[in-house]
């Protein structure tokens, strides 16, 4: 009852959402880290935009952190090795959805390190760079929004001429439910992250930066504003508790809740001037700052009621995921779905051999009982969609006019807004795959309006 | 009372009276002068509104019809060269003679012959399954069976077959409008040349994997192994990305192809004969083999209509 | 391995269907129906037992083997809804026949032959009622089965409270001399006359007050029709209070209550946005209440209902919902 009124006092978005049960299951799992395996895949697209080149090829050597691909282009991003060993291919390979993506499979030989990264666990506060060796050191790290967009950080972080950057946000809501990776981090690494926090607070020139984090993670709330009252950081740095709503981990719905300011239909966070950046991304900065160390490795929840441990891991990015699966007590006999991220936003694997990415912020494990929709029945026309999107759409609307194809009216309807959180789905009381249909309509629309911008 | 009577109709009269001849004005003012000819020609076509033609609908092809000076590029894939002919008389222009087409499904990955490794439990569309994975098999280039074709269809001349799990053409009805190619995300239809007495030798299968990869999904995969190419005594046959293709403008229906592929991922319909023997050793039954069931299938047109619906 | 399944976001599903919004209407029916058991007696368990398996059965009939659908839609419990709420809207002791055609037109004309559930434009319930009160109105309006009453009954019996009221307004009498003595809080307890789901306002509002707590409905339009028709009411009565009668008598009249909280929210046929449910209520309250004070019949929030289910595509096509980023705060 106390954390109900709590709960009214707190900052939230303004439109729609939904409440689905948190299952943090793994929230008092300290982060582990997990061996290296005898090979990695590595694909090279990895973050949104184009896949990186390939800089290595069959039976070269490589150590851990070493570049094997360069981002090709503006959005895109470099990969590194997370082992060390040979190259043992540079060729398409199977992802999780059963399609062949390129990739560079290196067979691990020892654990041998780029000598320039730091290893150490000493904590560097100091940060004296100028903003742009911070952005230039961050793209030559290849960090990618870890929060599962996996857009490339670099190009958020250069402001555009003519807009300023007010405020940086730093994202620990983690609102789908199971995943524990953000809170982990928060929990363990809370001092590098602030420092995360000025790294970027300095490389886009801002004085304020606020923490959102849903208080279904009040030990996080505490630690973080603990750390703070010390006094060492920036005054600029504040946490803010947010009341637990999905999708408030969204970019555009955590600005809302925290600024008030609604980014508009087709603009970017930085047209209000905010900056959201998830926790592991800033985490990732730190490293990538202050120790030169690159994307190698990440934190990744596994995670299932049915699981015999769900963990924390720390894992070395390429890992083949059903090695995770094994290390966490086996996968259960009834598992139907495996997915690649949330239960909300997550894709669900056909392949459990693939890879993890950089996007891979949970494996979680679904019974088939809990995986089956339910049987669709028509429409009732009942409005919870409409009342639970937090874009202001019509989902009902959208989606039955993708089915149809009726594509010109669909820009109208505003279906590039869509962000795919899937609360339409969730609240549909006749299991109608509302968010199947909206997904295609979307993919037309884009490219309705992408044509028309060529002209 | 009469007076009242007589007041009534008095003005009811006059306001008709204002009123069309308001409406007669009007109607002189705003007329649009309309070729004649674009009625006629427009009863001429089929009506069916397909869109085959690129047009809208029928009304459309025939103002397009009436107005070009050359109407060679102009085709009704309904109502065929018959309609088309008539057309160009009516309004006296010269037309291309165009061969019939058919829309020839490219996959035999049937369920007996491309075991599933997975379920999907998405919206029942094609283009949903295809934009989210590589499909329910090993093979993410075949048919993903949800029936998108058959949902497109204006003439009811494509049905799922519920025992293999893959669409069906029926032959008379299909008019080649090309509703069902457009509609497949994975493009495993094309129109082909309908040949004659609908006589067709064409490669069933679009996967572009390697052999090994194909073999391990499908049984009757086309794997690139190219001895179709070098059989092919008229250069009809290219292989690209691990993949065959038969030239319809070069195919002579020779079948030598069908006898020579390993896997069966030629077929040879409608030929009253079986294939004739290979000249080399390799055994001809599979190829026979799949032109039976192409045989039988068609004649399961009638239970794929109930899968259709039940698709729909 | 076969048995993994691979679907598109989200993989998580409420704990809303179908069925159990329907089942939730129906208990929070129970209320008023008890009421009406308690005051009519056995004759409001016959006519609600008819008016539900008559629904029920012309809509097993009609989607069987008129539209043949593969899938019944009995199991959602949407007939048994109608059922419900149809015979509510009818006096208790109308004749069994009556009920059946009620019922036969609500599922057939009013739902089954627009396809089905959720693509009728009109309340199903309503269109029943309506098409019996226009065919039948001597059986529809005349006085229900008076039960051995108390002092309210008695001043009240032989006509309908807003019939009442209508006669005054007819004859120009001050309806303080028509009824004397009427008594609020005899009317919301539901000691009065009139259709079976009418007469128990606090029963209903007990009902209206579950939905809201089970997230059924929200609370924009019943409080938007009723608070429409307590506004048009007050000017009216401040204006003459000789005239028109006090305006918590219209709210608490009637199938006001009815129609506000049960009929007025039905999903299919109300307007999708927040805003087009705030203006569709708004319209039902005008409505109704122009129909009561200078229209030819004396209730009027079943028309009203229903002239505003026409207009609930028009509605919703204009009518968007508040948009993300629409709103913003910050300086240009």
């Amino acid at each position: 009852m106390q954390r109900k009124e709590a709960n009214k006092m707190l900052k939230t978005f303004r439109l729609g959402g939904v409440h689905p049960h948190d299952h943090k299951i793994s929230r008092n799992e300290s982060i582990r880290v997990f061996d290296v395996p005898a090979t990695v895949t590595i694909p090279l697209g990895q973050h949104i935009g184009a896949p990186a080149t390939a800089t290595v090829q069959k039976g070269d050597k490589v150590r851990v952190g070493d570049v094997i691909g360069t981002a090709t282009g503006f959005v895109s991003a470099n990969i590194h090795s997370s082992v060390s060993g040979t190259v043992t291919a540079v060729e398409a390979a199977l992802d999780g959805a059963n399609l062949r993506k390129p990739a560079v499979t290196i067979a691990v030989e020892g654990d041998e390190w780029n000598p320039e990264i730091d290893r150490t666990d000493t904590l560097v506060k100091e940060c004296t760079l100028e903003p742009k060796e911070i952005i230039a050191r961050i793209a030559a790290a290849g960090i990618v929004g870890l929060g599962g967009a996996t857009f490339p950080t670099q190009v958020k972080l250069s402001v555009p001429p003519g807009k300023t950057a007010e405020i940086l946000i730093i994202n620990g809501v983690e609102c789908e439910p199971y995943l524990t990776a953000d809170y982990r981090l928060m929990m363990e690494r809370g001092e590098e992250l602030l420092v995360g926090c000025e790294i970027l607070m300095r490389a886009l020139g801002v004085e304020e930066c606020a923490i959102g984090i849903e208080n279904n993670k009040l030990e996080a709330i505490k630690h973080l504003k603990g750390i703070l009252a010390g006094g060492s950081y920036h005054k600029g740095i504040r946490v803010v508790p947010l009341k637990m709503r999905y999708p408030q981990g969204g970019e555009k719905q955590l600005i809302a809740a925290i600024t008030r300011r609604e980014v508009p239909s087709g603009a970017l966070p930085i047209d209000v001037g905010a900056v959201v950046q998830n926790v592991g991304t800033t985490y990732a900065v730190y490293q990538a700052v202050q120790k030169r160390r690159p994307i190698v490795d990440r934190v990744v929840t596994v995670t299932g009621k049915g699981l015999g441990r769900p963990s924390n891991l720390l894992v070395r990015i390429g890992t083949p995921i059903h090695l995770l699966i094994e290390a966490c007590g086996g996968m259960p006999e009834d598992t139907g779905k495996v997915i690649n991220g949330g239960p909300m936003m997550g894709r669900a694997m056909a392949n459990i051999e693939a890879p993890v990415t950089k996007g891979t912020s949970g494996v979680l494990l679904m019974s088939t009982g809990e995986s089956m929709r339910g049987r669709e029945m028509p429409c009732i026309q009942c409005a919870k969609c409409v009342e639970a999107c937090p874009m202001g759409l019509e989902p009902y609307l959208i989606s039955k006019l993708s089915r149809l194809g009726i594509y010109d009216r669909l820009e109208r309807e505003r279906t590039a807004d869509c962000i795919e959180c899937g609360c339409c789905a969730f609240t549909c009381p006749s299991n109608l795959p509302l968010l199947d249909y909206i997904r295609l309509g979307k993919a037309e629309t884009l490219k309705i309006i992408r044509a028309r911008q060529v002209k | 009372m009469n007076e009242t009577l007589i007041y009534t109709i008095a003005i009811l009269v006059g306001l008709g009276l204002i009123a069309a001849v308001v409406l007669y004005f009007v109607a002189q003012k705003f007329k649009v002068y309309e070729d004649p000819r674009i009625d006629q020609t427009e009863a001429m076509l089929p009506g069916a509104n397909c869109g085959g033609c690129g047009f809208p609908g029928c009304r459309g092809m025939a103002e397009a019809l009436v107005k070009q000076d050359d109407i060679s590029a102009l085709y009704c894939p309904v109502g065929g060269a018959a309609t088309m002919q008539s057309v160009a008389e009516f309004l006296g222009k010269a037309v291309a003679e165009k061969e019939p087409m058919v829309a020839v499904v490219r996959c035999g990955g049937s369920f007996c012959n491309r075991p599933r490794t997975n379920t999907f439990n998405g919206a029942r569309s094609c283009a949903v399954e295809a934009s989210l994975y590589g499909g329910e098999t090993g093979c993410t280039f075949g048919c993903l069976g949800n029936g998108d074709c058959t949902r497109v269809c204006n003439f009811d001349a494509i049905h799922m077959n519920p025992e293999t799990g893959l669409p069906e053409v029926d032959e008379e009805r299909c008019t080649a409008c090309g509703a069902c190619v457009k509609a497949c995300p994975k493009h495993i239809i094309e129109l082909r040349k309908k040949g004659l007495k609908g006589r067709r030798v064409y490669v069933n299968c679009v996967n572009q994997d390697k052999g090994a990869v194909t073999r391990k999904a499908c049984t009757v995969g086309c794997i690139g192994c190219g001895k179709c190419v070098k059989t092919c005594p008229f250069e009809a046959i290219t292989l690209e990305n691990n993949l065959a293709y038969i030239d319809p403008a070069k195919c002579r229906l020779c079948r030598k192809c069908v006898a020579v592929c390993p896997t069966g991922a030629i077929v040879a319909v409608n030929f009253p004969t079986p294939v004739p023997a290979a000249t080399g050793s390799t055994p001809a039954t599979p190829a026979a083999q799949q032109e039976t069931t192409v045989a039988a299938a068609t004649q399961k047109t009638k239970n794929a209509t109930e899968g259709g619906e039940q698709n729909a | 391995m076969s048995n993994r399944i691979v679907a598109p976001s989200p993989h998580l599903h409420g704990d809303f269907c179908t069925p159990r919004i329907m089942r939730d209407v129906v208990i929070a029916l129970i209320p008023a129906f008890a009421f009406s058991v308690f005051i009519y007696g056995w004759t409001a368990v016959w006519t609600t037992g008819i008016a539900i398996l008559s629904c029920m059965l012309f809509e097993w009939f009609i989607s069987r083997f008129l539209l043949r659908q593969a899938n019944c839609t009995l199991g959602d419990w949407s007939a048994v809804v109608t059922g419900t709420l149809l015979a509510f809207n009818l006096p208790a002791t109308i004749s069994p026949w009556l009920i059946v055609l009620g019922a036969l037109v609500a599922i057939g004309i009013g739902k089954m032959s627009f396809g089905g559930l959720g693509r009728n434009p009109f309340n199903p319930a309503l269109v029943g009622r309506v098409f019996l009160l226009i065919s039948f109105p001597v059986q529809m309006t005349s006085s229900a089965f008076i039960p051995t009453g108390g002092p309210v009954l008695d001043a009240l019996s032989g006509a309908t409270p807003l019939a009442v009221v209508k006669d005054a307004l007819k004859t120009h009498t001050p309806v303080t001399e028509l009824m004397p003595d009427f008594d609020l809080s005899g009317m919301l307890l539901g000691f009065k006359d009139g259709s079976m789901g009418e007469i128990g306002a606090a029963a209903l509002l007990l009902g209206g007050l579950y939905l809201l707590i089970r997230r059924v409905i929200s609370w924009r339009i019943p409080v938007f029709v009723l608070g429409t028709m307590l506004v048009f009411a007050a000017i009216l009565w401040l204006v003459d209070p000789a005239q028109y009668i006090n305006p918590l008598f219209h709210v608490l009249t009637g199938g006001a209550l009815l129609g506000a909280i049960f009929m007025a929210t039905d999903y299919v046929t109300s307007p999708m946005s927040k805003r087009g449910q705030v203006i569709f209520a708004i319209g039902i309250g005008v409505i109704t209440m122009l129909i009561r004070v200078w229209g030819a019949y004396p209730e009027g929030i079943s028309f009203a209902i229903l002239i505003m289910n026409a207009t609930v595509p028009l509605i919703n096509m204009y009518v968007k919902p508040s948009r993300f980023g629409g709103r913003n705060p910050k300086k240009k």
